[in-house]
């Protein structure tokens, strides 16, 4: 046992930092490090950048573009990059519909998407929640029939974050009816400038607009456009749902998030001296670095592990990761509520792409609201409870 | 990185374990309980036997030379079983003081005796007052002569009473709470001048109060420099928390399992009370708790041997913090989970949350160690 880095892991950490250093657009960290809104342009220049030097798919297979790093390179390239801080290449390509492609996806759909997800020359969304089914996914109501060589998909899909930008929209639609709630589903890839798509913002509570209703009305898409086998949606979509929770803990993300807070609260004074000196708020500061310490050690072990549990499966203890990783980040935002003070109140909006706002503290009380939803996505924390309780307990 | 055990760190579980499932069930634990002092010297010598007693001690001092991860090994294992033996005063306390400060003469005259089986330790350390500050000693050692003359009282000394020698910390001068002027001295239980009660201990141990009155030892009863111990004492006592980490580990996993099980078995409305949600829930609570425990006694595990003593005794606290969390939480929900059985002094369910409480309060409580974490400016950098 050994749980500190090895000497090529040291040095392949130090290679990663330092083209984090010369490489991340500084406009692009400090729209970060504010807790303010990126822009689509900035994601997909820094996608670019990343692309370029061969690391915006990591993790995929070294054919289409992976590096065939171990795990441990893989995780110590995240929490770099969320440390750096830049952002993550977007999930819904890389991460979700870019894996169900590459495992399950035709020769064709491989070739022309996965160049495309990695070079951000498409903009995925996640088709997937509905009105009436969130938690319980596999009730969903969508449907694509087979009309000549299309399917016709009608329904509705909500909460789809930054549909508003999307080229694309990957999405669960019933296609069997008459089977079993989970069997007759399909995975279906839908161009978003089709006929028949409404796309609807929702406003959320912190006052940005980051999902979306999405409405479909008579919408032809191709025939091929079906991922795998007619009615097996549902297997990829929990192959899909699996790999979202390993990368949620966001370790580098909180860590980048204490630093600032530490910071701030250097900075900020109340009753004469800075936040930072007062006890009770270093106490509380100093138990969730703890917290943290100790989530970051068992993502490593869950790290470790990966593979054990057969290809595409994740090891049901990183719902551990969903769990904890929410709860820290959810903290953190509270912190920062705590340093502002009575200074978290201005409301200013953060327009996207607007430079207005030259104030970052209004930025903490809206962050503090938008991050309540980390508990509610990819799985509530009562879902991973579930997960816990069935699949590592045997309850 | 690699958190697997080697081959020989998974032959020692298993013959550990081993060890503890032929002879260390509950029931035998009942028995063992009602032996002189509180435990069992037949176990005691199996643990000999199969050299856990010497598994930290280097070779030439006649043991195996193993590190502190094979201390959490056993350990943990010891949790499981709710193990009554002293080996952490033994072992962990006697053994460290002599391991980390000992003269190649103090080795040579108590070592052999640790490994064989043949006598135990005691480290009389708490105070009235002290709570626990390690630097707040008012015992004193005073200078006679060659050697010292010890005077003052020591609580909740654990294995006190049983113990052939006894590791005491004295000051040999400046004020109460001075962090110099504090010796650590070997003192055969047996000396004049000695008084000894001892008593049962919340979780089925055995401790004693102490009193020295005018105790005379020589020069070469002192650990190290008997002016400046408190490093050595220190390091020691870290080592004491990080096995009492694993320790808790170790128990907090079979509390779970134990619950577990029984939420399987137990029914009511004619269904197991697993299927409620709400205990499935608390189930899944207490093994996020368990697994970031394990990760953190882990993490002190691998501090053991940090060169700087600031970062190895931060590491360590922040790891008794999420123990001592973990610990509340996994033992108190068990007791709940069982219901009305769970309060029975019978069943071993609340044995665990017994013990499980009396480490928490062992060598600092998790807002002690909060503090000390806090105070050296938190754990990230
Ligand atoms: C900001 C944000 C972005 C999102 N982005 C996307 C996206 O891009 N694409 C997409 O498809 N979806 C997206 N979602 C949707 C998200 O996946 C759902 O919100 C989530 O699955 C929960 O569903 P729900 O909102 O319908 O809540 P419900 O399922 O109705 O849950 C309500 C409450 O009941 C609890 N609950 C439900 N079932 C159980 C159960 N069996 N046991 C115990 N408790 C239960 C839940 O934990 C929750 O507390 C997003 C959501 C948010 C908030």
């Amino acid at each position: 046992m050994d749980l500190s880095l090895s000497k090529d892991e040291l040095a392949f950490r130090d290679e990663v930092r330092t083209f984090f250093n010369e490489n991340v657009p500084p406009s692009m960290k400090q729209k970060l490090r504010e807790g303010r809104h990126t822009s689509k342009q900035d994601l997909v220049d820094w996608t670019r950048i990343l692309n370029k030097k061969g690391w915006a798919v990591p993790h995929w297979p070294v054919e289409h573009g992976g590096t065939g790093w171990t795990p441990v390179q893989q995780y110590i390239f995240n929490e770099e990059l969320q440390m750096a801080p830049a952002q993550p290449p977007l999930p819904f390509g890389v991460n979700m519909v870019g894996p169900v492609i590459l495992t399950f996806g035709s020769e064709e759909q491989k070739k022309y998407y996965l160049p495309r997800i990695a070079n951000m020359d498409d903009w995925w969304c996640q088709g997937f929640s509905e009105p009436g089914s969130g938690s319980d996914l596999a009730s969903l109501k969508t449907t694509a029939k087979k009309k000549g060589d299309s399917w016709i998909v009608n329904g509705q899909k909500t909460w789809t974050t930054l549909a508003q930008h999307a080229d694309w929209i990957f999405c669960l639609c019933r296609t069997d009816p008459s089977a079993k709630k989970q069997s007759g589903i399909s995975f279906i890839l839908i161009d978003m400038k089709s006929r028949g798509i409404t796309v609807r913002p929702i406003k959320t509570i912190d006052g940005g607009v980051e999902v979306n209703e999405v409405f479909f009305d008579d919408v032809e898409v191709p025939l091929h456009n079906l991922v795998g086998e007619e009615n097996k949606g549902w297997d990829y979509a929990k192959f899909l749902l699996g790999n979202e929770r390993t990368n949620i803990a966001r370790v580098g993300m909180s860590k980048e998030r204490i630093r600032r807070i530490k910071e701030l609260a250097s900075s900020v004074q109340s009753g004469g001296k800075p936040v930072m000196e007062d006890q009770k708020f270093r106490e509380k500061l100093a138990s969730i670095e703890i917290e943290l310490k100790a989530l970051e050690l068992t993502q490593m072990r869950v790290v470790a592990n990966e593979g054990k549990y057969g290809k595409g499966r994740p090891d049901p203890a990183s719902s551990i990761l969903k769990i904890k990783g929410s709860d820290i980040q959810q903290a953190t935002t509270e912190l920062l509520m705590d340093v502002i003070g009575p200074f978290a109140a201005p409301f200013a909006s953060d327009d996207e792409g607007s430079n207005e706002i030259s104030d970052w503290t209004t930025q903490i009380a809206p962050g503090y609201f938008n991050y309540r939803k980390v508990s509610i996505y990819g799985g509530s924390n009562e879902i991973q409870r579930n997960i816990i309780a069935k699949a590592v307990l045997g309850l | 990185m690699d958190f697997d055990l080697s081959e020989e760190q998974r032959l020692l579980k298993d013959s550990v374990d081993g060890l503890l499932k032929s002879s260390y069930d509950f029931e035998q634990r009942k028995k063992y309980a009602t032996e002189k002092g509180g435990w069992s010297r037949s176990v005691w010598s199996k643990l000999a036997e199969q050299g856990l007693l010497g598994l930290p001690f280097s070779e030439e001092d006649g043991g195996f030379g193993a590190g502190a991860v094979e201390t959490m090994i056993v350990m943990e294992s010891l949790g499981r079983a709710l193990m009554l033996e002293p080996y952490l005063p033994t072992v962990v306390l006697g053994g460290g003081f002599l391991r980390r400060g000992g003269s190649a003469a103090q080795k040579a005259a108590h070592i052999p005796g640790i490994i064989d089986g043949s006598k135990t330790f005691a480290f009389a350390q708490l105070e009235k007052n002290s709570r626990y500050d390690l630097a707040d000693v008012s015992t004193t050692a005073k200078k006679q002569g060659d050697g010292y003359v010890i005077d003052g009282e020591k609580f909740v000394v654990l294995n006190g009473a049983s113990a052939d020698t006894l590791i005491v910390t004295a000051r040999t001068k400046g004020g109460q709470t001075d962090r110099t002027g504090i010796g650590a001295f070997i003192v055969p239980a047996s000396a004049k001048g000695i008084s000894i009660k001892g008593y049962e201990t919340q979780d089925g141990l055995h401790a004693a109060d102490i009193t020295f009155s005018g105790v005379e030892v020589g020069a070469d009863a002192a650990l190290g420099n008997p002016e400046d111990a408190l490093p050595l004492i220190e390091q020691v006592v870290d080592d004491a928390r990080i096995a009492l980490c694993a320790e808790a580990v170790g128990a907090m996993d079979e509390s779970l399992k134990s619950t577990v099980e029984y939420l399987k078995t137990r029914t009511q409305f004619g269904v197991p009370i697993g299927s409620f949600q709400v205990l499935q829930h608390r189930a899944s609570d207490m093994f996020v708790n368990l697994e970031q425990a394990r990760s953190m006694a882990m993490f002190a595990t691998m501090a053991a041997d940090f060169d700087d003593a600031k970062e190895r005794s931060n590491a360590v606290a922040a790891a008794k913090v999420q123990i001592g969390k973990s610990s509340r939480f996994v033992g108190q929900q068990s007791i709940q989970l069982h219901g009305g059985v769970g309060m029975t002094m019978e069943y071993k369910i609340g044995h665990y949350f017994k013990r499980l409480s009396m480490i928490e309060n062992t060598f600092g409580d998790t807002d002690y160690h909060l503090k000390r974490v806090t105070d050296n400016g938190g754990l990230m950098k």
